[in-house]
C-alpha cells in the first residue's frame, strides 16, 4: 500500500435534537505521497466536513459514525486528542479560506511561525527564527526579516495567505488539507498562490487534499479529483480524464454549466433543481431527481461504485452489468 | 450608437472618498488629508436592450459606479445621465421616483438583500406599492403571482419567508422584486457570486431570457470573466478606478489589447482550457489612496517605460474598442488573436 492517506467508508453524522442528519456517507478515497487530490462539490456537498474529519477537528454535534482514516499506515481517527494534536501541524497541516481568521491577530508573523516549529520540532528559538525568515522568503514575501515582526493586519490578503502557506509548510508536513485556500482572493492573486502551493508541494513531495468549489482551480492544480454530491463521492479519477469525459451525469452537468471565456454559447446547460439538503435525504441515488438520464432503479437503489475508464463512478449507467442494455 | 439608443450615459464620472484622520488628530500629529480615488474620469454609454459589463478585481471601483448610477452614492464630479435626465439633479425623493422606477438593482448576497421578516409576496409587492403602480387587492396578488412565475417560482411561494428558500431561489426572488416596477434598466452587482455553479447557470439563463422577453438593459458588475463573457455585449475593464479598455465584448475577449486585460484573461482558471501557457500578474493592486503616477498599471506592467510612469495614457480607438495604453498607441505591443478561442470555437453549441 503506497497510499499516504486512506479514507475508507467514512460517515459523519450530525446529531440534532431528535434526529440524526447524515453529513457525509461512505466516503472512500486515497491520496498517494506527493499527490494533489482535488475535492470538488457545491456548498453542502460535504467536502469541508471530509477535510475536517481527516484533521480530527470534528466537533459536536458532528461525529464520525463509521469508517476509518489511515495515515501513513496508522489509523488516526481513533487517536486521542493529545496524539492527534501532535500529528496536526507536524505531519498534517491545514490551510483555510480566510487567512485573517487562521492567523492570530495579536501575534507577530515571526512569533506564530516560531511557536509552531518549537511545538513540533526539536530546534532552538534562534534556529526557528532563521528558518521562519527563509520560509517567508520562499513564499515570496519581500523583506522577510522585517516582516517577521509584522502583525497580520499589516499585510494584504494575498500576503497573509502566503504567511499561512509558510505556516503550513514550516514543519515539513507530508499532507496538507487546503480548504478553499484562494476563494477569498482576487484572480490575479489566486493564480500566484496556486502556483506557489503547487511548486512547494512538488519540491517537497507534500501531498494535498484541495477542497474547492471551483473546477477551474482543480483543473489547474490537481492530479486527481473526487466529485462530491449530497455527502457522497460520486466520481473519482484523474483530472484530465474526468474533465474531458466525465462519467457521472452530475459531473457532466457541472462541467457544462460553467461558463467559459473560450466558448460563447447562447444558453448554459443547467441542472434543474437543487442539491437535496441533509434533513431531506433522497432515496436511491441522491442525484436522480435532477438527472436527465435517471431510470426506475435510480429512485430505489443506491448505485455502487463502478470502474469507468480511469475513473470510478457511482452511477447505475456505469454498471458493467447494464452496459449491454444500452442506457 | 445613435443618441436615441443610449439609455445610460456616464460622462467623466469621478467618485472620491475622504479617508482623512479626524480633524483633531490631523492638527495634533500633522497627518495629511487622505483621499480614496475610487472612480476616476470614467466614460461609457449603454445601449437600450444590451448588457454592459464592468469587470475588475476588488477595489477597482466597479461597485462604486453601480451605486452612483443607482443614485445611492453621489458623484464627486462628472455626471450620470439616465434616459436623458441627469441623475444628480433630483432634489427630492419624489422627484427621483420615476427614475427609480425605471432603474432597479440586484445585489450579490440574496441572504442579506431580502428582509427575513417579510413574506415573499410583500417583498415583491414593495416596489409596486412604493411607486403607486397598483393598489392592494386581487390585481396586485395576480401581478405578484405572475412575477414569481416569470422567475421560475410558484405563486404559492408568496406566502413563504426568505429562509425557506435556497440561495438560487432567493436570487430569483430578488429578480422578481427588481422586475416588479417594470424597469427599463437593471443594475446587477455580482448577481451570481454567492451561488454554486449549477445554480449560477440557472440564474444567468433566466437573466438572458428576461432580457429577450422584456427588452431589459443590464449593467452587469462581476469579477468573474467567464460570467461576463457569457452575458456581455459590451465590456469595460477597470483597474484602480479607471476604465483601461472598453468596447465590443467579443473583440476584447478574443483580442485583448491592454496588458492588464491580457493578464486578467490569462489568470482566470478555466476548466475548459487548463494549464495553458499563461502570463502571470506579479504584485498586487496598489492602494487607491495613493494611485501610481502616469498609467496606474505601470508598476505591474511588463511593457512599462519612462513615459508610462510619467504620463497618463488617453483612450484611443482600435476597431470596436477604446483602450488607454501608451504601448498600444506606440505599437510596442503586438495584437495577437487569442488562439485558444479559435481552437475551441468549433464545438460552440
Amino acid at each position: 500500500m503506497s497510499a499516504l492517506l486512506e479514507v475508507r467508508g467514512l460517515s459523519v453524522e450530525i446529531v440534532a435534537r431528535r434526529r440524526r442528519l447524515t453529513a457525509i456517507a461512505d466516503v472512500s478515497f486515497e491520496i498517494a505521497a506527493g499527490e494533489i487530490l482535488g475535492v470538488v462539490g457545491e456548498s453542502g456537498a460535504g467536502k469541508s466536513v471530509t477535510g475536517t474529519a481527516v484533521l480530527g477537528l470534528l466537533e459536536p454535534p458532528a461525529r464520525q459514525a463509521a469508517g476509518e482514516i489511515v495515515f501513513a499506515g496508522r489509523r488516526i481517527d481513533t487517536l486521542g486528542a493529545e496524539a492527534m494534536r501532535a500529528l496536526r501541524g507536524k505531519e498534517i497541516a491545514a490551510v483555510f479560506q480566510d487567512p485573517l481568521t487562521s492567523l492570530d491577530p495579536l501575534m507577530t508573523i515571526g512569533a506564530q511561525l516560531a511557536e509552531t516549529m518549537l511545538t513540533h520540532l526539536p530546534i532552538t528559538r534562534s534556529e526557528a527564527q532563521a528558518r521562519a525568515e527563509r520560509l517567508l522568503a520562499e513564499v515570496g514575501i519581500p523583506a522577510p526579516r522585517e516582516r517577521l515582526s509584522a502583525y497580520p493586519h499589516e499585510l494584504s490578503g494575498g500576503m497573509r495567505q502566503r504567511v499561512v502557506l509558510a505556516l503550513a509548510f514550516c514543519c515539513e508536513p507530508r499532507l496538507i488539507i487546503a480548504d478553499e485556500p484562494t476563494t477569498a482572493l482576487d484572480v490575479s492573486i489566486q493564480a500566484q498562490i496556486l502556483d506557489l502551493l503547487r511548486r512547494m508541494c512538488r519540491e517537497r513531495g507534500t501531498a494535498v487534499m484541495l477542497v474547492t468549489h471551483d473546477m477551474g482551480v482543480i483543473a489547474e492544480v490537481a492530479d486527481r479529483v473526487a466529485v462530491m454530491y449530497a455527502g457522497r463521492v460520486v466520481e473519482i479519477g484523474p483530472t484530465r480524464a474526468l474533465i474531458e469525459a466525465a462519467g457521472h451525469p452530475y459531473t457532466r452537468g457541472l462541467m457544462a454549466s460553467i461558463p467559459s471565456m473560450r466558448r460563447r454559447t447562447a444558453e448554459l446547460m443547467q441542472i434543474p433543481g437543487a442539491m437535496p439538503r441533509p434533513d431531506a435525504p433522497v432515496a436511491g441515488c441522491a442525484f436522480h431527481p435532477r438527472c436527465a438520464r435517471a431510470f426506475d432503479r435510480c429512485a430505489v437503489e443506491r448505485p455502487g461504485s463502478f470502474q469507468a475508464g480511469a475513473s470510478r463512478v457511482a452511477c447505475w449507467l456505469a454498471d458493467p452489468a447494464l452496459a449491454g442494455a444500452g442506457a | 450608437m445613435s443618441a436615441a439608443d443610449v439609455i445610460l450615459s456616464v460622462d467623466q464620472l469621478t467618485v472620491r472618498f475622504d479617508a482623512s484622520p479626524p480633524l483633531l488628530k490631523r492638527l495634533v500629529t500633522g497627518a495629511p488629508r487622505r483621499t480614496v480615488h475610487a472612480v476616476e474620469a470614467v466614460d461609457f454609454e449603454v445601449a437600450r436592450g444590451s448588457t454592459f459589463a464592468l469587470v475588475g478585481e476588488s477595489g477597482c471601483g466597479k461597485s462604486t459606479i453601480a451605486r452612483t448610477i443607482a443614485g445611492i452614492q453621489a458623484a464627486t464630479t462628472g455626471s450620470v445621465s439616465f434616459m436623458g435626465v441627469n441623475v444628480a439633479g433630483f432634489r427630492t425623493r419624489r422627484g427621483a421616483l420615476p427614475y427609480r422606477r425605471n432603474l432597479q438593482m440586484i445585489f450579490q448576497d440574496p441572504y442579506a438583500s431580502l428582509n427575513p421578516r417579510w413574506r415573499v409576496g410583500r417583498i415583491v409587492a414593495e416596489p409596486i406599492l412604493t411607486h403607486r403602480l397598483m393598489a392592494r387587492g386581487p390585481a396586485l396578488d395576480a401581478r405578484i403571482a405572475e412575477l414569481l412565475e416569470t422567475v421560475g417560482l410558484s405563486p404559492k411561494d408568496a406566502a413563504k419567508y426568505p429562509h425557506q428558500f435556497s440561495g438560487g431561489q432567493r436570487q430569483r426572488i430578488s429578480i422578481a422584486r427588481a422586475l416588479a416596477s417594470n424597469p427599463a434598466f437593471v443594475v446587477c452587482d455580482e448577481p451570481t457570486s454567492a451561488l454554486d455553479v449549477s445554480v449560477q447557470a440557472q440564474i444567468l439563463n433566466l437573466m438572458r431570457k428576461l432580457q429577450r422577453e422584456l427588452g431589459l438593459t443590464f449593467l452587469l458588475i462581476s469579477h468573474n470573466l467567464a460570467v461576463v463573457a457569457h452575458m456581455a455585449d459590451r465590456l469595460g475593464v477597470m483597474y484602480l478606478g479607471r476604465l483601461v479598455e472598453q468596447g465590443d465584448a467579443g473583440q476584447i475577449l478574443e483580442r485583448p489589447l491592454h496588458p492588464y486585460t491580457r493578464a486578467l484573461l490569462d489568470t482566470v482558471p478555466d476548466p475548459h482550457a487548463p494549464r495553458r501557457g499563461r502570463a502571470r500578474l506579479s504584485g498586487e493592486v496598489p492602494s487607491p489612496l495613493a494611485p501610481p503616477s502616469g498609467c496606474a498599471f505601470h508598476p505591474r506592467c511588463p511593457l512599462a517605460d519612462a513615459r508610462c510612469a510619467a504620463e497618463r495614457p488617453q483612450p484611443i480607438r482600435v476597431a470596436a474598442v477604446s483602450v488607454a495604453c501608451h504601448a498600444v498607441e506606440e505599437g510596442r505591443i503586438d495584437a495577437p488573436t487569442r488562439r485558444s478561442i479559435n481552437e475551441k470555437s468549433g464545438d460552440a453549441a
